[in-house]
């Protein structure tokens, strides 16, 4: 919520403005420590920070438009203070927030001018602050690993909002123009934040969680935390014999700090192929696929509706099913999904129904096998080249 | 040079754009230094007058039609911009239940006297922060308003990072609706909570994309000698003239303001 003018007064405003502003200069010096010492890039030194924190600015301002739908017709988005602390780092946190707050108040009239230092108090600077420590320290307490930095990232962007909602009430009660009692606005503040706290705590640790998944490198809080993702290579399989594997494994990117470490040890390779495990995998998705099937068609047929169902109805009221040809296998054993002689309706529509996926099965495993037997026979060079996997 | 006077080399693009209205009048050709000064003044001003000098705000308002008449911006437009406060009325309209103090009857409604100033104060004056902030942004260019904020001598690494964000934040938009077509493309609606896990994959992959752009950008810029800061090409001076003229609007307020305190 973007504070307007006028609803503190000027005193406090050119007093929240002077916060704000030394909040500003102090992030401006720490961002170019944050971004010197990151990563590969640690020879460039501080005019990496224009670039990028200004893409991250840009991020914020695109990301608060992606609208997360809550339920009916309402929507909510992403506040980013946590989350941009958590990715790039405080000072980098405080200062994309900020330019954003700025450039909304000074082009889209959103937060009045002289509110600015109010809103970047609370919006930029409290909410960074607390989101940041509060990860850090949790991180201190939880297992390493990316279900600690999901924890952590969660509690930080949930205590972060209300914390921010808190830093506003304090600010109103010291310098509010309306006549609200204190412990009012408290209350409606922090009940209303809390709940968009819950919504932003589970956006938050969500797309952190995405981000580590690809690139943990960039989650600057959780450096250390999270091992790098490795370039795994397997052996192909090629006339060249073992050594043919090597020069794969010096294609890792150049400028990654791992291309010093000896690429990867041999006991690492994935074993690719790995019949065992994999057959194994198989055939519990492929006992859990037909336990699934023999429970709806036995168990959800005994209970389904004796109704003939919608197109069946509505041709039969429109009269138009009169011309159909009774199907050929009207005398069948399963016409019409009931078993003939017995006469529980259900019982006998239950059983129709495991037969029918019975037979289906048998069917189709038959074509399989037929097709998989002709493949073989088709000649062993045919099977598989080797894929590489990289993980 | 008076920022090129609107000529309407008419930078940003996207939801930018559309906040500029390019003319010629006296009010654009102002240096933007002068015209951000003149504003944070002004609104200074409308926020230091005591609430109960109804009258000073009507002057306000008159002053800011005046402007608004100077450079030529049609009122539809203004009032159309006005828009964005509606948060803050529903929140004014509130007020007077909820605020402590002595009780008046209104049309058989019980509401709080001090409840009822209350909510006149913020509308009144978050109106017309929002109208000032409105006129400065449609006179002014975006590339002007970022060359004022450092000629007021805002720290020029916040310039450019603010700068930087105006340039890319269409690049990022764009990026972003291209992934909700793919998202769509693919049979997707997000409706509800259960959703959120593939939005916020997409922000995450964002992010990546974000940063990683950034990173190309520098080294784009380093390759073309970039070292910290930003060469200044067009430098914008402003003439006493000009500050004299821009002065105008916000002593004007502050005269009204002094007389809403003695009166």
């Amino acid at each position: 919520m973007h504070v307007p003018d006028g609803f503190i007064d000027a005193p406090v405003s050119v007093a929240t403005g002077a916060i704000a502003a030394a909040a500003v200069a102090v992030s401006l010096r720490g961002a170019r420590r944050e971004f010197a010492g990151s990563g590969d890039a640690a020879g460039f030194g501080g005019e990496r920070t224009a670039p990028l924190a200004g893409l991250v600015a840009a991020f914020i301002f695109a990301v608060q438009m992606l609208n997360f739908p809550v339920a009916a017709g309402t929507s909510g988005h992403l506040l980013g203070g946590a989350l941009a602390a958590i990715l790039v780092g405080p000072y980098t946190g405080v200062l994309a927030v900020s330019v954003v707050l700025l450039m909304q108040g000074v082009l889209f009239a959103d937060g009045g001018l002289t509110a600015l230092g109010v809103n970047i108090t609370d919006m930029a600077l409290v909410t960074t602050l607390v989101a940041y420590g509060l990860f850090r320290a949790l991180l201190a307490v939880l297992p390493s690993g990316r279900r600690g930095v999901g924890i952590a990232s969660f509690v930080a962007a949930l205590v972060s909002v209300p914390a921010s909602a808190i830093a506003f009430t304090a600010i109103y009660a010291i310098g509010g123009t309306t006549d609200v009692a204190t412990g009012k606005v408290f209350t409606a503040m922090v009940g209303v934040h809390l709940l968009i706290g819950i919504g932003e705590a589970v956006i938050t640790a969500l797309t952190v969680g995405a981000v580590l998944a690809v690139r943990p490198d960039l989650v600057y809080g959780a450096r250390g935390q999270v091992k790098r993702l490795e370039l795994r290579t397997v052996e192909v399989a090629t006339p060249g014999g073992p050594g043919a594997a090597k020069p794969a494994a010096r294609d890792l990117p150049g400028d990654a700090p791992e291309a010093e470490a000896p690429p990867v040890a041999e006991g690492d390779r994935v074993p690719v192929g790995a019949g065992a495990p994999r057959a194994k995998g198989n055939r519990k998705v492929w006992l859990a696929g037909l336990a699934a099937a023999l429970v709806c068609a036995g168990g959800l047929s005994y209970y389904a509706s004796a109704d003939p169902d919608g197109l069946e109805k509505v041709a039969h009221d429109k009269g138009i099913d009169q011309k159909t040809e009774e199907h050929a296998a009207k005398d069948s054993p399963l016409a019409d999904y009931g078993v003939k002689d017995i006469t529980n309706a259900r019982l006998s529509g239950g059983l129709a129904g495991v037969i029918g996926v019975g037979a289906t099965l048998a069917v189709g495993s038959g074509v399989f096998v037929l097709v998989r037997r002709r493949k073989t026979a088709a000649g062993p060079a045919a099977v598989p080249a080797r894929e590489t996997e990289a993980v | 040079m008076g920022a090129a006077g609107g000529t309407g080399h008419a930078s940003g693009g996207g939801a930018v754009h559309r906040l500029y209205r390019a003319g010629g009048s006296a009010v654009h050709a102002l240096p933007p230094q002068c015209k951000i000064a003149a504003v944070f003044g002004f609104v200074l001003a409308v926020v230091a007058t005591p609430r109960e000098a109804v009258w000073a705000f009507g002057l306000y308002a008159l002053l800011l039609a005046a402007v608004a008449a100077a450079a030529r911006i049609p009122a539809l437009f203004l009032l159309r911009r006005l828009l964005i406060e509606i948060p803050f009325v529903a929140f004014a309209l509130l007020m007077p239940f909820v605020a402590e103090g002595e009780r008046v009857r209104v049309l058989g409604l019980s509401l709080s006297e001090s409840g009822l100033w209350g909510a006149w104060n913020i509308l009144a004056k978050g109106t017309l922060g929002v109208a000032a902030s409105v006129l400065l942004a449609a006179s002014t260019e975006l590339r002007a308003l970022l060359l004022g904020l450092q000629r007021l001598r805002m720290p020029s690494l916040l310039v450019q990072i603010a700068s930087f964000m105006i340039r890319y934040g269409d690049v990022i938009g764009d990026e972003m609706r291209r992934m909700r077509i793919a998202r769509e493309s693919r049979g997707f609606t997000a409706r509800g909570v259960r959703h959120w896990g593939v939005l916020a994959k997409s922000a995450g992959a964002l992010f990546i994309r974000s940063y990683e752009r950034g990173e190309r950008v520098h080294l784009a810029m380093l390759s073309r000698g970039y070292t910290g800061t930003m060469p200044v090409i067009d430098d914008v001076t402003a003439t006493r003239a000009q500050w004299a003229y821009a002065a105008a609007l916000p002593l004007t307020a502050l005269a009204v303001c002094l007389t809403g305190w003695t009166l």
